[in-house]
């Protein structure tokens, strides 16, 4: 961060620091920001409600937080891991709406109405979901960090698959998308294990899906 | 990260007017690559428009007999269309190439073609970087430039845009629809729609303040055998070093555009008509005065390799 | 206890437990999101604040002024410290570059400041409104032309001498002379480093991802001159650490010194963008490798020299370490240099030396042996020794590398491999087998543990050890419930916290056989003590299925602890085994790997290694240090590099997307094999290190198989398409 390059010039225009619109009040409970005199912006707070693990949550949250920073910070819910907070890494992967993402290059606020499932709500220590009783079989984590969204990831892939999306290593893009190491391993590139599981979580996942690793 | 305030705009011509009415307004889509650089100050946008509930996440016939894809279908639910995986194969390889499996189910097609380059100087802003201050120089030229440009780049920027879907709209004749802030809709031409550094490196396009991408278009099919490779040194979730889009027909005719080499998706028309004379021909033709630095010089032949094996996999697909 | 003589029987050789291929007993809470890392305490410190490291934007030179005010006004800021506001503050032991830059610049992302706010959207904001103006003073970043100023390094062996090297090279037959490069490499552990601090009057709590904790209260009490006794660790889980988290960084520091400023708890993790200038490395090194030979390929002369740089007071990577030990020959020598070089910090990385030692040594035993005409893995059987080639009278406790290279070659169907480069298609595919043989050295660190029996026949152990994702709560739960005679699950473990007792801690591969040995010790002790109680005789009692037996009387363990818990805490304390015996752990491993003939790419199809690394204590989460250590060295042989600005003074590619690691798409089903075997030697488990051993050999196998592959000799890591591209045959 250097200071120096405080004022910035972007694609479309010159930024002019803290204006509001009056369009900005489309967003429910949103507080408008206040410029000060020094043009440092005071920060802005809105509403949310959405769906965690089949809980409502209703949040009142700076602008600027993202949906991993929700669950972490505000719902006390860490399973979620910040490893690069950049789409990097993969650790922060949670399922919404049915699909996995990245919950750190997403804004809470975008999330209104979300269901959202994080690894606390796929199982517990108890009561293990079979991907991670799978996980646990299969040593397929080390430190555990990268592991809630190893799983987040290897559970929707699953059902990616039987959606029938293609992925990159796909032979046939008019055939129905198949479960096979191969697309296994394309398909969970999105999550690093810097401690290199990747052949155990294979044998987890491929051990959830029925088929050979 | 800048406070901002947030709204949910309610259609594209109401989005795109509060975009030019309010100072510093940008527009927020999947949000990978804009929250990315807003945590590290690269943007810093005074007020965000949330443009995905807006009605444009669908794929649709065109009256021409091609497909118009809304802006906001996400990368994943575009790959893995029916219609674009029977006759637009290019389309789909091209978006399954790029990122990861999260980063597709959130990006979007109109997203994905504003991307700004991964150069680690416009990332890093300590450094010198006129694309993202301009007049302040460019830390990359001179400095590691394994992934810059080849092609197109300028004194001023070597930066190279890092999309692969843009490279298969490139070669798939594409067109841009938008509308702007007074209400009014325009199409661009896909070839016209990115922008060369030149001494403006930080205009990448040429969308006019407050104007929004409202879907693509494809043309009709055009058949042919369909090729996108992509080459980087890790299997999965890199950008390219360089990637290779290509068509060619049963007549051994065809088109190809690159990826990874220049500062938009490269593509050189007449370097197409030397398809029978095989990829050196078009591979000299296509990257005419190039000017690789010395740490990236390994693309051109990269580049002639790939198209190589790109057209011999093309015949081996037709045999 | 002490241990300074050859083990003998003992408990832990009925491997009812240990030894056992047993799930981690951490398992269920770190696949469910409840095992909570240092930044994740919210219910011990709950309404902690947040601060944002602000980074030095030069490498080199000096603060002329800080301004801080419009940050102080931004919103929610709580404090923001400088060195200039810190007060005094010393350098830790184990750090070269201070923690807290300023006025002094050392590196580029260097910390000059902390700044606290309620939340961490407002610390991070306020951050990038602090400015600071330097003064940029010229740095060396350039190895490569800073090798001719480099010198013998302060600490450590520079050179080694046997016999005489130059007579004996020049004699012999056949000769390879060859440079090799390899680069900076980044831990990239997926938990950034992170710390939570409390302080209680002079009292500091740190929650904080280290390795070491004894290193890190000892490093935390100097940095902030307070007494070792005023400063708690807490380490429970750690994402991954591979070295990078042995020492006190930045984020412990800042969170100490902004909540002291705060007057509140302060949470501080590193920016990912932000870690890899901001901490350590493993050091790039110029390598020259000579061999000689006779015709026969016995090696007549080995030399290795290396060149690093570090920081001014850093140390050298040692290379050339291995060399000194894994092949015979009578005329030796290596040479360490180290240069002064302004990057950031270098420090250990996995496997230290070895890694990077063996990144060229096996790649020059490849060349070596084709030079000779022989199989590159004859050639190594062929130079084996059982003795240490510097002292022919000390001989290895355990070497059993000849067994691992051929068990290996075996397995891995080495005979199929084309003798002649290049020779091998599938389709587009250029196909190639690669071979090296792994080595690292075993070290072992005194270690204490205390164990306690209640009344419901639990036993607890705690000790300050930690768990990086190596196993130690589950190998430690094991040599517990194998000494005291219980089920597994009737031991609770407690790590990483400086109120246990002193351990190894996580390094070096020593943690898991140097704890458990340390657990070992205070079982011995708990056994005397439950016997007394129990009123049979300590030597003779028999501790099995939750029993204490003398002959035929038989009491339950439980019965010792029906009027209190019963307690006992000791540590394990070495001799001069280690020098009279050297210890080392050895392996073999094989590659195949495919390149595309138009592209270059490589891809990784098959790996096999077979490891000799004394007892293993859980098969299990040891075969998975070994796949990860392999996945590590495939990183290094294909992708990983930082790349230096040579003007700037910085890694340009700081983050996971620049610094490309492995991903699952590039790593393969990988085998494993461990020889059985057990290390007397070694500590009463007769276990030695894997976890580095893992890594060792690796790179180079997969370089030797690009080489096998293309016939394109690549001695400059990593191996990447644009370093042969061009001497690829044109595409069909």
């Amino acid at each position: 961060m250097d200071p120096s390059n405080d004022w910035k010039f972007t694609r479309r225009e010159v930024l002019k620091m803290g204006a509001v619109s009056a369009t900005a009040l489309a967003v429910p409970g949103l507080v408008a920001a206040t410029a000060a005199k020094d043009g440092i912006r005071s920060p802005v707070t809105a509403k949310v409600a959405l769906e965690v693990n089949g809980r409502a949550q209703e949040l009142d949250l700076d602008t600027r937080t993202t949906l991993l920073d929700a669950l972490r910070e505000h719902m006390h819910l860490t399973g979620t891991k910040k490893g690069c907070d950049h789409g990097q890494c993969g650790a922060c992967t949670v399922i919404v709406d049915g699909r996995r993402i990245n919950s750190c290059l997403t804004l809470a606020v975008m999330h209104e109405g979300a269901k959202v499932t994080t690894i606390e709500g796929l199982g517990t220590p108890a009561r293990l979901h079979p991907m991670q009783a799978a996980f646990i079989k299969h040593d397929g984590y080390q430190c555990g960090y990268c592991t809630p969204g190893q799983i987040c990831s290897a559970v929707a892939v699953l059902d990616e698959i039987r959606d029938d999306i293609p992925s990159h290593v796909t032979g046939d893009l008019t055939a129905k998308a198949r479960i096979n190491p191969i697309e296994l391993r394309e398909r969970m590139s999105g999550n690093i294990c810097r401690c290199g599981a990747y052949s155990n979580i294979q044998e987890a996942i491929a051990e959830v899906a029925g088929v050979k690793a | 990260m800048k406070p901002f305030t947030y709204e949910r705009a309610t259609t594209p011509a109401a989005a795109a007017s509060a975009a030019a009415r309010v100072p510093g307004a940008k527009f927020i889509a999947g949000g990978t690559n804009l929250l990315d650089l807003m945590k590290i100050g690269v943007e810093e946008p005074a007020h965000l428009i949330d443009v995905n509930g807006l009605d444009l996440d669908t794929i649709e016939p065109t009256d021409e007999g091609g497909l118009r894809l809304g802006a906001m279908v996400r990368n994943t639910d575009l790959a893995a269309d029916a219609r674009i995986r029977r006759d637009y194969p290019l389309l789909s390889r091209a978006l399954l190439a790029g990122a990861s499996g999260q980063l597709r189910n959130k990006a979007t097609t109109g997203g994905n073609l504003l991307q700004r380059t991964r150069c680690p100087y416009f990332y890093d802003t300590n450094q010198a970087c006129n694309k993202r201050l301009p007049g302040s120089g460019c830390a990359a030229i001179g400095g590691f430039s394994r992934q810059h440009a080849i092609v197109g780049a300028s004194k001023s920027c070597i930066a190279v845009h890092p999309s692969d879907m843009a490279v298969a709209m490139r070669a798939l004749d594409a067109t841009v629809e938008t509308v702007r802030p007074d209400g009014s809709t325009r199409r661009i031409p896909i070839a016209d729609f990115h922008t060369l550094p030149g001494n403006t490196p930080h205009i990448e396009n040429v969308l006019a303040p407050g104007e929004l991408i409202t879907a693509v278009t494809l043309p009709r099919p055009v058949g042919g055998t369909q090729l996108y490779h992509k080459v980087r040194d890790r299997a999965s979730y890199a950008f390219a070093l360089v990637s290779v889009a290509m068509i060619v027909q049963p007549d051994g005719s065809g088109r190809v555009a690159l990826g990874g080499v220049a500062h938009k998706p490269w593509r050189v028309e007449a370097a197409e008509t030397e398809f029978p004379k095989g990829a050196k021909a078009v591979a000299t033709r296509l990257l005419a005065g190039a000017q690789p630095t010395e740490g990236n010089a390994f693309k051109v032949t990269l580049v002639e390799r790939t198209i190589a094996a790109s057209l011999a996999e093309a015949k081996e697909a037709k045999a | 206890m002490k241990f300074d003589t050859p083990a003998t029987t003992n408990p832990i050789d009925r491997l009812k437990v240990v030894g056992q291929p047993v799930d981690r007993i951490d398992g269920p809470f770190k696949t469910t999101g409840t095992a909570h890392y240092a930044y994740e305490q919210h219910e011990a410190v709950p309404h902690h604040a947040y601060g944002y490291v602000v980074g030095s934007s030069i490498a080199k030179g000096r603060i002329v002024s800080i301004d801080l005010t419009r940050a102080q006004r931004a919103p929610g800021v709580l404090a923001i410290v400088t060195a200039k506001t810190a007060g005094k503050l010393d350098k830790g032991k184990f750090n070269t570059a201070r923690l807290l830059g300023g006025p002094e610049i050392e590196h580029y992302h260097q910390a000059v400041a902390v700044v606290v706010a309620e939340t961490f959207e407002q610390a991070r904001a306020a951050a990038q409104l602090v400015r600071v103006d330097y003064a940029r003073s010229p740095g060396k970043f350039d190895l490569a032309a800073a090798k001719d100023s480099a010198r013998k390094p302060d600490r450590g062996k520079s050179d080694t001498a046997v016999g005489d090297f130059a007579a004996g090279f020049a004699a012999s037959a056949v000769k390879l002379d060859a440079m090799y490069t390899t680069p900076d490499h980044s831990h990239a552990m997926m938990e950034p480093h992170a710390s939570i601090a409390a302080w209680e009057g002079d009292k500091l709590t740190l929650w904080t991802a280290n390795q070491m904790i004894d290193w890190g209260r000892g490093d935390v009490a100097i940095t902030l001159g307070i007494p070792k006794e005023n400063v708690r660790l807490i380490s429970p889980y750690i994402g991954g650490g591979f070295g990078g988290k042995l020492f006190v960084r930045s984020d412990a520091l800042l969170a100490a010194l902004g909540a002291r400023a705060a007057k509140r708890p302060v949470a501080v993790a590193l920016p990912r963008p932000f870690m890899i200038n901001n901490t350590t490395h493993r050091p790039a090194t110029i390598q020259r490798i000579r061999i000689g030979a006779s015709k026969d390929g016995k090696i007549q002369a080995i030399g290795h020299e290396s060149w690093s740089g570090d920081l001014p007071g850093g140390d050298p990577e040692t290379a050339v370490q291995q060399t000194r030990l894994l092949y015979a020959g009578a005329n030796r020598m290596t040479a360490t240099r180290l240069a002064v070089l302004d990057l950031p910090e270098g420090n250990a990385m996995r496997a230290p030396g070895e890694a990077s030692g063996l990144m060229a040594l096996e790649i020059a035993i490849d060349e070596m042996a084709e030079k000779l005409g022989m199989d590159p893995v004859e050639f190594r059987i062929l130079n084996d020794t059982q003795v240490d080639p510097e002292k022919p009278d000390r001989p290895f406790s355990q070497r059993r590398l000849v067994e691992c290279l051929r068990t290996g070659a075996k397995r891995f169907g080495w005979e199929h491999r084309a003798t002649r480069p290049a020779t091998r298609r599938d389709g587009r595919w250029l196909v190639g087998m690669g071979m090296a043989a792994a080595f690292r050295n075993n070290l072992v660190m005194k270690s204490g543990a205390r164990v306690r029996l209640d009344r419901n026949g639990r036993v607890t152990v705690e000790t300050d050890m930690t768990d990086i994702g190596t196993g130690s709560y589950t190998i430690i739960a094991q040599t517990a419930a194998e000494m005291m005679g219980l089920p597994l699950d009737r031991i609770d473990v407690r790590l990483g916290d400086s109120t246990f007792p002193v351990s190894s801690g996580s390094g070096g591969q020593w943690g898991g056989n140097s704890s458990t040995a340390g657990v070992y010790a205070a079982c011995v002790k708990l056994r005397e003590a439950i016997a007394q109680k129990l009123g049979l005789d300590p030597n003779a009692a028999n501790f099995e299925d939750g029993k204490v037996a003398v002959g035929q009387r038989s009491v339950p363990i439980t019965q010792a602890a029906a009027a209190g818990d019963v307690v006992a805490e000791d540590s394990m304390e070495y001799g001069d085994l280690g020098k009279r015996y050297q210890q080392s752990t050895f392996g073999a491993h094989f590659v195949e790997a495919r390149v595309d003939a138009a592209t270059g790419e490589i891809r990784v199809d098959r790996m096999l290694a077979v490891c000799a690394a004394g007892r293993i204590l859980n098969p299990k989460s040891a075969r998975s240090q070994v796949i990860g250590a392999m996945t590590m060295g495939v990183g290094a042989a294909l992708m990983e590099e930082l790349v230096v600005d040579r003007r700037l003074g910085f890694f340009v590619n700081h983050d996971l997307a620049g610094y490309e690691v492995p991903v699952h798409a590039d790593i393969p089903h990988q085998d494993v094999v461990f020889l059985d075997e057990t290390d007397p030697m070694s500590s009463p488990m007769k276990a030695k290190g894997v976890g580095e051993l893992g890594i060792c050999g690796v790179a180079a196998a997969v370089a030797n198989a690009v080489y096998n592959a293309t016939g394109v000799r690549v001695r400059d890591y990593p191996v990447t398409l644009d370093k042969f591209i061009d001497t690829l045959p044109p595409v069909a």
